[in-house]
């Protein structure tokens, strides 16, 4: 496969992997993202990799874990209520700083909620797990940046030796797109698994994989060692769009993943409003600054969501003045069409 | 000319270990060590270490060591094989550990037949936490959580983890050992050799259940309770091959 391809969002997920040299699969069923497991376990052994079907999301991540251990480049993929159980491991992956890959086709909650698309774990993607730790969060919002961004996703987790999750949802997940696949693309790697990776002993001393700091003060020193590799990210990993030329502007809109998508639908069909979006694509890092800069100029701040308002709270804080911040959301699997949107968007204005 | 004839494993470290007097890890460990020595494995050898007493394994061991979450240690082992097949890969697990939280993992591991070797050290009891009560607990026995002593109405019975494994197709060799005089660690050396050799040539899941001893939170001296291993805890847990279908 190569060149132009009509491909389905899940499937640019496994292809993004397979070109980054992701070697190691483990996932479990769950919709709305059965689409990944069920093509790696066809092509992850066609390019000399690892399936693993699990018996658990628990057992999903703790094998992403033990092959990250012995240095493969892995990832796991699953959906809402997948992702709760997987965040322990998460925790001890940031804790240990092991790489690995993490996607979530986000749908409707809480509990067993639905199948349909939603935005409702933004929380657990930038706040994940127990501990004070943070993964790298990146939300794609077309096909195209479904393979782009999970390729990207594995050198980002090697760089940093950090988790890293593509966040999306059922939406993105399910439909298709023509995109350009970027084979032969070299996978970056700063930092060789060789360097950290247990293989065995074999002419060096012994390697040790821990998170457990019982010595006085260790525990808090691996923090302080982990905030510094987390500002470095702060600095230098930051992604988000932003047209530079719509500088005739009174309202921002800002919106993440498929929400973005149909954001780009408004500005274009609300002629009579003078809009931009910007458009976080690291939820974490979050782009506070560069919003805060782009929100002076506007009238008021429009946050849309697949949720009841959970980046809008990162929002507040870039903006700095809740008076100007204007929200609209739905939440377990509601989909915000271009016209309910622009009708919010106008009747604030007014 | 002297001879010596028996000294410190390479695969141990020669420092002191974080267990209590009368712990059988200590005991297990150097057995793991003087096996891989002998096996000539020790370069190529990766251990899993649990969550519990044994969490610091990794200090004690020479050779590479890996941390899992409580429970996914057979989780972790088994895809660092699947990515290095060539590689001796172990885990160790304590009952809390392997019995209770990591009941999936354990069966669904063994059920696949992953090719790695489990040492399963059985002390019935809740260690590092200070002694609650876990599913191997005997009945009548007093833990911190069943202080009236365990009765199978309100704490169900206590858990036979091979005897539970073996009839899985994937499961290759099931022993249970103790460690309580010389002539039971001689043999439990055995079981491991064979748990580890199982691996080297490919056979499959191995398990090797160690009866441990855990004076401190069993509040009896080592030696009694040494005898309490072998009187009571191996009066319910039968010694010996449970399973060998190599």
């Amino acid at each position: 496969m190569s060149g132009k391809m009509l491909m389905k969002g899940n499937i640019a997920i496994a292809e993004g992997a397979i070109d980054a040299g992701c070697r190691f699969y483990a996932g479990y069923p769950i919709t709305p993202q059965n689409e990944i497991p069920e093509y790696m376990s066809k092509r992850m052994p066609e390019a000399g990799g690892v399936f693993m079907q699990a018996e658990s999301e628990l057992i999903s991540i703790n094998l992403v874990f033990g092959a990250s251990v012995a240095g493969a480049r892995s990832m796991t993929t699953s959906s809402s209520p997948g992702m709760s159980l997987m965040q322990e491991g998460i925790s001890y992956m940031a804790g240990c700083e092991l790489p690995g890959v993490i996607v979530n086709v986000m749908r409707g909650g809480p509990g067993l909620g639905n199948i349909a698309p939603s935005q409702s774990d933004y929380f657990q993607a930038v706040k994940p797990g127990h501990g004070d730790f943070r993964m790298i969060t990146l939300a794609p919002s077309n096909i195209q940046e479904m393979y782009d961004f999970t390729f990207e996703a594995f050198d980002l987790a090697d760089k940093y030796r950090n988790p890293v999750m593509i966040l999306t949802d059922g939406l993105l997940g399910q439909m298709m797109e023509t995109i350009e696949l970027s084979r032969g693309r070299k996978p970056l790697n700063p930092r060789p698994a060789s360097e950290w990776a247990l293989t065995g002993a074999k002419g060096r001393e012994p390697r040790k994989i821990l998170s457990l700091l019982m010595k006085p003060g260790a525990l808090e020193q691996h923090n302080y060692d982990l905030w510094k590799k987390y500002d470095e990210i702060k600095k230098s990993e930051l992604r988000y769009e932003f047209n530079e030329k719509e500088k005739d502007y009174d309202c921002l809109i800002v919106a993440f993943g498929s929400v973005a998508r149909t954001s780009k639908g408004v500005i274009a069909e609300g002629k009579d409003i003078k809009a931009a979006l910007f458009r976080p694509v690291t939820l974490w890092p979050f782009p506070y600054a560069e919003l805060r800069e782009a929100a002076k100029k506007a009238k008021k701040v429009f946050v849309f969501e697949m949720n009841m308002g959970q980046m809008v709270e990162d929002v507040r804080l870039a903006v700095q003045d809740d008076s100007k911040v204007e929200f609209y959301g739905r939440p377990g699997g509601g989909l915000p069409s271009q016209e309910e949107l622009l009708s919010f968007l106008r009747k604030k204005v007014k | 000319m002297e001879k010596l004839i028996y000294g410190m494993p390479e695969s141990l470290k020669n420092v002191s270990t974080t267990y209590c007097p009368g712990c059988s890890h200590s005991t297990v460990h150097k057995l793991i060590a003087e096996v891989i020595d002998e096996l000539k494995v020790r370069e190529k050898t990766i251990g899993v270490a649990p969550v519990g007493c044994a969490v610091f394994a990794y200090d004690f061991w020479n050779f590479d060591v890996t941390e899992a979450a409580h429970g996914r240690n057979q989780a972790v082992s088994a895809a660092i094989k699947r990515v290095l097949p060539d590689n001796v890969v172990f885990s160790y697990q304590g009952d809390g550990d392997l019995a209770s939280i990591g009941m999936a993992e354990t069966i669904h591991t063994a059920n696949r037949g992953e090719n790695i070797t489990v040492i399963f050290i059985n002390n019935t009891n809740y260690g590092m936490t200070g002694g609650q009560m876990a599913p191997t607990s005997l009945l009548g026995q007093v833990t911190t959580t069943s202080p009236k002593g365990r009765d199978a109405q309100h704490y169900g019975y206590p858990i036979k983890m091979l005897e539970l494994l073996a009839p899985l197709e994937g499961v290759k060799y099931l022993e249970r050992v103790k460690v309580t005089n010389a002539a039971s660690v001689i043999k439990a050396k055995k079981a491991i050799k064979k748990a580890f050799e199982n691996q080297i040539n490919n056979t499959g899941f191995s398990m090797i259940e160690v009866l441990g001893s855990c004076p401190a939170n069993w509040k009896k001296e080592p030696a009694e309770a040494n005898r309490w291993v072998d009187e009571k805890m191996a009066e319910f847990y039968p010694l010996g091959v449970i399973k060998d279908a190599r």
